[in-house]
């Protein structure tokens, strides 16, 4: 598998040392994680062995939509085509039109129960590599499963460079300037196309993030959406539960900072 | 087969993180009675890691480990892990461990499952109980690769006390070059970071403008605490972004986090429920921040919080 893969990253990377010499716009790639909007409650089914979707809204993953604008952005600034992709059944093809409404020019869905971020990842980098994608826009991490893992794993499977936590990106030419946001502070990066980034807020404003208006959904109606199915990549993992957290206990009321400071030093034991 | 633990280190210091990693892997070493190895980056020989569990400190230091890059971390703890035989690799919850591990999971083809809360729940197949959607469930799931990689949550288990006596060896390992370069590093150097705080205090929309932010940092300095705030808070531009913790901003996952003048939306309450001890202080005594919460004071933040502070002030004197 290995020597197959480090063959098209030559060839890969041959084709965009060709294309210097006569600039295409930049082809960009943002991956959507279609996640339970952030007000949801989280309920499994009756033997905890799966989400339950009942009364549940999809939305796209936030930092796939900072992503997604900001690639909007490198497409009315600097010329690029976007493709979304996603990994997942027919129901998540509401969130893709969505990402076409806001602006995306095709889509692609990769029908594939997404059940590891291993295989996802695999699945994620097939589309990669068959499209010859400059640039991959992909989040920090999705709000569901909190893998925070494909995105690094498509590019080291892909042999692309990779920013992760990235809050600031530019590209010129080939040419990429990235901020990354590390513990306490942030990261200056210098590096090349082709490239993957894991997206999150930074890369754009909240007040950047656009709603799709009546035209957007109406264009989206025609846009292309790709399925494809590709060979079943093996996952390394499998969840066989989940819990919820056992409620809690009430909270208890103080009067004052003194009765605070006692409690938090004798009960709690935290100072 | 032994257990190998990306032991992070800054300027030569083993943080409590990886003190805390140390001993995760040495409870998981004696159940399956192999040793843990603590690999290094930077020159260990001022610190003794045996007094956490480890057995052995493999040291994997050379010129271009010397700043962090993950895809020369994960190159190296690829080498070290086979040259090892280890069939477990374990790492933190940190920015620096989340970038490297996705690397090191492909190139040893190994699965890997952040945020784990717990020791395993059985070895063969290892199986985990690991924090997903941001904390408000616990997932159990089984490995199935040769290899596997567990990142640990912070504040799960806890440091715990060795006499180990642990011997350190050079690993030598070839490293390429890098296709991400670090330009420049923009950190704060004397505060302290929300990832590695035991103490947050964290302030909302209730304290009405930036100006008032000034008996917050005075309290989180009394408390050596880190500073955090809500969403709209950053996104009003009164806090830097780098503050803003939540289901979409970083998680918490301190000793104690302080409310203040935040409401507790299920977004934030998501983010910062791992934190072991919390309290609120909030004028509305329906706000849900109370539901969520161990301790809470109903009361307005511009008399209860300069109080908390000249208490705790002398709360210190007596007790230093
Ligand atoms: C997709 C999405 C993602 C989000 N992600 C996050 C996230 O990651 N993190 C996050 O924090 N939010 C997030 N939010 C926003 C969240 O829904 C809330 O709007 C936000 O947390 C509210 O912030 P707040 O508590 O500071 O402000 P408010 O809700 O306005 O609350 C202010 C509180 O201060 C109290 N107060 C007022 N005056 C005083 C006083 N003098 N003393 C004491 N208390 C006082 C009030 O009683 C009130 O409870 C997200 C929202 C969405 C839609
Ligand atoms: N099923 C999926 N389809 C497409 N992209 C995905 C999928 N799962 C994860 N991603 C991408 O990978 C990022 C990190 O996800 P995760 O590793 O699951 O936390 C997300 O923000 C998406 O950009």
């Amino acid at each position: 598998m290995h020597s197959k893969i480090e063959g098209i990253i030559v060839s890969l990377y041959q084709q965009n040392n060709d294309s210097k010499n006569c600039p295409l716009p930049m082809k960009i790639l943002v991956c959507i994680s279609h996640v339970p909007d952030t007000t949801s409650k989280i309920n499994f089914n009756a033997d905890q062995t799966a989400f339950d979707t009942a009364g549940v809204q999809y939305v796209i993953n936030p930092n796939d939509e900072f992503g997604l604008t900001r690639a909007l952005w490198f497409k009315e600034k600097q010329g690029a085509a976007i493709h979304v992709v996603n990994v997942g059944g027919p129901e998540t093809e509401p969130t893709l039109r969505k990402a076409l409404a806001i602006g995306a020019d095709e889509a692609i869905r990769i029908n594939q129960p997404a059940t590891d971020g291993y295989s996802v990842a695999q699945a994620l980098a097939i589309v990669v590599q068959e499209g010859q994608y400059d640039l991959v826009i992909a989040g920090r991490e999705s709000i569901d499963y909190n893998g925070g893992m494909v995105p690094g794993m498509v590019a080291k499977i892909c042999g692309y460079a990779f920013v992760n936590t990235c809050i600031g990106l530019d590209i010129d030419g080939a040419s990429v300037t990235a901020v990354r946001e590390i513990d306490g502070g942030k990261e200056n990066l210098k590096t090349t196309l082709p490239l993957v980034i894991g997206g999150q807020k930074g890369l754009v404003e909240e007040s950047d993030l656009r709603i799709p208006n009546m035209r957007g959904i109406m264009q989206a109606r025609t846009k292309p959406l790709h399925v494809k199915q590709t060979e079943h990549p093996n996952a390394m993992s499998q969840t066989l539960r989940y819990e919820k957290p056992a409620p809690k206990q009430a909270v208890t009321l103080v009067e004052n900072a003194e009765q605070l400071i006692n409690l938090l030093h004798q009960e709690a034991k935290v100072i | 087969m032994p257990i190998l633990v990306y032991a992070e280190s800054d300027q030569g210091i083993f943080k409590k993180s990886t003190q805390e990693l140390i001993s995760f892997a040495r409870a998981i070493a004696d159940q399956m009675n192999t040793e843990v190895i603590a690999a290094v980056t930077q020159d260990p020989s001022n610190a003794n890691l045996g007094q956490y569990g480890a057995h052995k400190v493999l040291n994997l230091e050379q010129p271009s480990l010397g700043e962090f890059n993950a895809e020369l971390v994960a190159d190296a703890l690829t080498q070290a892990a086979r040259a090892t035989g280890s069939s477990t690799v374990i790492v933190s919850s940190s920015a620096n461990s989340r970038y490297m591990a996705p690397l090191l999971a492909v190139s040893l083809e190994a699965g890997y499952v952040p945020n784990v809360v717990a020791l395993p729940q059985s070895y063969t197949p290892l199986t985990v109980a690991h924090n997903v959607f941001t904390n408000k469930a616990t997932a159990f799931t089984s490995l199935q690769s040769s290899i596997s990689i567990l990142g640990l949550s912070k504040n799960a288990y806890g440091v715990h006390q060795y006499d180990t006596n642990a011997a350190i060896t050079k690993q030598e390992v070839t490293l390429t070059s890098s296709s991400v370069e670090v330009t420049s590093l923009d950190k704060a150097s004397n505060k302290v970071m929300i990832a590695d705080a035991e103490v947050v205090v964290s302030a909302g929309r209730g304290l009405k403008g930036p100006e008032n932010w000034g008996m917050i940092e005075e309290l989180a300095e009394v408390m050596g605490a880190a500073t955090a705030c809500s969403k709209p808070v950053s996104d009003l531009g009164w806090r830097p972004h780098s503050e803003h913790v939540g289901q979409t901003g970083k998680p918490v996952a301190s000793n104690l986090y302080i409310a203040i003048g935040i409401s507790g939306a299920i977004q934030h309450l998501a983010g910062i429920n791992s934190s072991k001890v919390k309290v609120v202080i909030n004028t509305d005594p329906e706000a849900p921040f109370f539901k969520a919460a161990d301790y809470g004071i109903v009361g307005d933040a511009f008399e209860v919080v300069p109080d908390l502070i000249q208490k705790l002030k002398e709360f210190k004197a007596q007790n230093a």
